[in-house]
């Protein structure tokens, strides 16, 4: 789960990370107000979506006076903010962060993530803030530190301190800088994150060392035990077909093509998509109905694919294990009947239960096109799709 | 012979009593020796009862001396799940297979950290659990689907796994066992250490590798392969048409170097001599080809 910027920074600061000041608003009215309660000659304003790249996409400026900020203001606030991670349609702008300027001496990059291989969380930093990471991992890889932390005894003093030097900061502030990477961590560990990242990370010209941005992900699988992250989920910033998705317990991704996969598991569900296209079609989702899929999920699964209205045909592929060929046939045939459907149905059932299933199917009259085998599938969804 | 598991290794299940525990133990045991593998059940406070005639205790530690078991299997939900884990290890359990999908990855990395320097090995969290046709199956795949034979199959995701299997059905390929790794960033045996078994397996003859999008293991994997391995190994990798950012997380991708697109690990699979399909319809019939 995502959250924005200064919600992140509101997390940060309870662990000790000093961020600059700044007040998130709602409105153009309260981003001047917000102005005026932080004072001093220069404020930024900062667009609030999930996505990065802002500033690059023109979601962030600097005002120098009140006037430029309600300018600033006024054109953020509600503006289609495209980025690179956006996509072209970009994201509606209905947050704002007003925060204090800063003196910026230096930037550099700190983040968290899990690391696979080492089954701990890695801190990687680099003298290269404000900068996309990938860019510094893929050109100089070499300016890229990395800690990989023990669960049991957390971000070592001389750990913190050690990297610090590294990337710059200079000798007088690494203890402040010793203070930000340990929260972070602590952050990082006790709300269950996935991903926590300053880009940049500043030292100022007043000599403090401040987290500029602030990024945090976290855990699905750990939400139940932070009710107080959950509440920090922002609906608008999601996709409409996966929100609705996750109320059923889909597992939910829209594409941009015209064939609507149905799967049971994950792999098998990319491995759908991947056999469409490797067919010559276009798949319009990734949809795992997941090990218990009842009747009623079945049924949701199909109305949020028939929300596309480019869909061409849907293809149902189902390995059934923990998932009965049976229910997922009745499911199917439910499904079909209450959403009218109007576009070819492709099914292929394998597994437990598959004669029963096979035979609902057929004795449902409804017009499903029934598969031998996922290459079949395939072949016979791609051809319906053309029409 | 048989990686891992065989009609003689005793079984414990931990979370009997769950819906999903009951279902799948009642599975198990009816499947080719159950009935002789599946000895124990544990559930904190349930000591003392019985499910379909198999004898529950409190603890790991106790149906472990009762029974003699070494391996158990894990259908506790995903808040207790890591801790199961960890009493299955302290109770010095062989094999430990957690099949409990959506554990914090947080629990995970101590788990795992407790593990170090442990002989217990662990299978999963997220996982099908594994299969030696004809003879025991641990966990949730339909056991009908396979039989006995020379090939062996690793996979990370479960219907994917059914689904190779069932391609090599129809080829008349049986399997020596099947092992579902699991779909979690941090977990217990990868594609390597399973290979490892199926290398030296006197009755296996080649391998499916069916890996996915995220991560390094599969080149890894790759690489021991080309080095060591005196068998023909076939691979698909799942998510060539998955969308980038999706399911990787934007700094997830620069601490493995850039690895985790299915393109690259076909690619370094390819590299290493494994051949590898594109096609997730043609499993079975690419590893024919190969014998």
């Amino acid at each position: 789960m995502k959250i924005h910027e200064y919600q992140a920074k509101e997390i940060l600061r309870k662990f000790g990370v000093v961020t600059p000041r700044g007040i998130p608003c709602f409105s153009v009215e309260e981003a001047v107000a917000a102005g005026k309660t932080l004072g001093g000659h220069v404020a930024v304003v900062k667009a609030q979506i999930h996505a990065g790249g802002r500033g690059k996409g023109g979601g962030v400026k600097v005002a120098k006076s009140p006037a430029e900020l309600e300018t600033y203001a006024k054109q953020i606030f509600g503006m289609q903010l495209v980025t690179h991670q956006t996509g072209p349609a970009g994201q509606k702008v209905r947050r704002l962060l007003i925060e204090e300027g800063a003196d910026i001496k230096k930037e550099l990059y700190v983040g968290m993530v899990v690391d696979r291989g080492t089954q701990r969380v890695a801190l990687m930093a680099s003298s290269e803030g404000g900068m996309d990471i990938e860019e510094v991992a893929a050109h100089t890889p070499e300016k890229i530190h990395t800690i990989f932390i023990d669960p049991t005894k957390g971000l070592l003093d001389a750990e913190a301190d050690d990297v610090a030097l590294k990337i710059g900061v200079p000798q007088a502030l690494v203890p402040q800088a010793r203070t930000l990477l340990q929260g972070l961590y602590r952050a990082f560990d006790e709300t269950d994150a996935s991903l926590a990242e300053i880009n940049p990370m500043v030292v100022t010209g007043d000599g403090r060392v401040v987290a500029l941005d602030a990024k945090m992900n976290f855990d699905s699988n750990a939400l139940y035990r932070h009710p107080e992250i959950t509440a920090l989920r922002d609906l608008d910033e999601e996709d409409p077909n996966e929100v609705e998705a996750s109320k059923y317990d889909l597992s939910y991704i829209s594409l941009d093509g015209n064939i609507g996969c149905l799967v049971n598991g994950a792999g098998l569900a990319m491995a759908t998509m991947d056999i469409v296209k490797l067919y010559g079609g276009s798949p319009a989702n990734f949809l795992d109905v997941g090990g218990g899929a009842t009747t009623e999920k079945v049924t949701e699964a199909f109305k949020l694919m028939l929300k596309n209205p480019g869909l061409k045909a849907i293809l149902v592929n189902i390995f059934g294990g923990i998932m009965k060929c049976d229910v997922i046939a009745a499911g199917v045939v439910a499904a079909a009947r209450e959403v009218k459907l109007a576009v070819p149905l492709v099914v292929r059932l394998e597994g437990t239960n598959v004669e029963l299933g096979k035979k609902i199917l057929a004795e449902s009259g409804l017009p499903i096109i029934s598969a031998v085998n996922m290459a079949d599938a395939a072949a016979k969804v791609v051809e319906a799709a053309r029409g | 012979m048989s990686i891992l598991i065989n009609k003689n290794t005793k079984v414990i299940t931990q979370g009997i009593t769950g819906k999903t525990g009951m279902f799948h133990t009642k599975m198990c045991k009816e499947y080719a020796f159950g009935a002789q593998c599946f000895v124990a059940g544990v559930t904190p406070k349930k000591g003392g009862q019985n499910y379909e005639g198999i004898p529950i205790y409190d603890s790991v530690k106790e149906a472990r001396a009762q029974t003699g078991a070494t391996v158990s299997v894990i259908y506790v939900p995903p808040p207790f799940a890591a801790a199961a884990i960890d009493e299955a290890v302290e109770a010095g359990i062989e094999l430990v297979i957690c099949i409990t999908e959506g554990i914090p990855v947080r629990d995970m990395i101590r788990t795992r950290y407790k593990m170090q320097g442990s002989k217990t090995q662990l299978i999963g969290p997220n996982c099908p659990g594994l299969i030696t046709p004809d003879e025991i199956k641990i966990g949730i795949m339909p056991g009908h689907i396979h039989k006995k034979g020379p090939i062996g199959v690793v996979s990370r995701s479960g219907t994917l796994t059914y689904e190779a299997v069932g391609q090599l059905r129809e080829l008349g390929l049986g399997q020596s066992s099947c092992v579902g790794i699991g779909g979690d960033p941090v977990n217990g045996m990868k594609h390597i250490d399973v290979m490892r078994l199926f290398n030296d397996d006197p009755e296996t003859e080649a391998v499916i590798m069916v890996g996915e999008i995220g991560g390094g293991d599969e080149e890894i994997c790759a690489r021991w392969i080309k080095d060591n391995m005196k068998k023909p190994v076939i691979g698909f990798i799942a998510g060539v048409t998955a969308p980038p950012g999706k399911r990787m997380g934007h700094a997830g991708a620069i601490i493995s170097g850039g690895k985790g697109t299915a393109q690259e690990k076909l690619a370094v699979m390819e590299e290493c001599g494994i051949k590898v399909t594109k096609n997730p319809a043609e499993m079975g019939k690419t590893l024919k080809s190969v014998l």
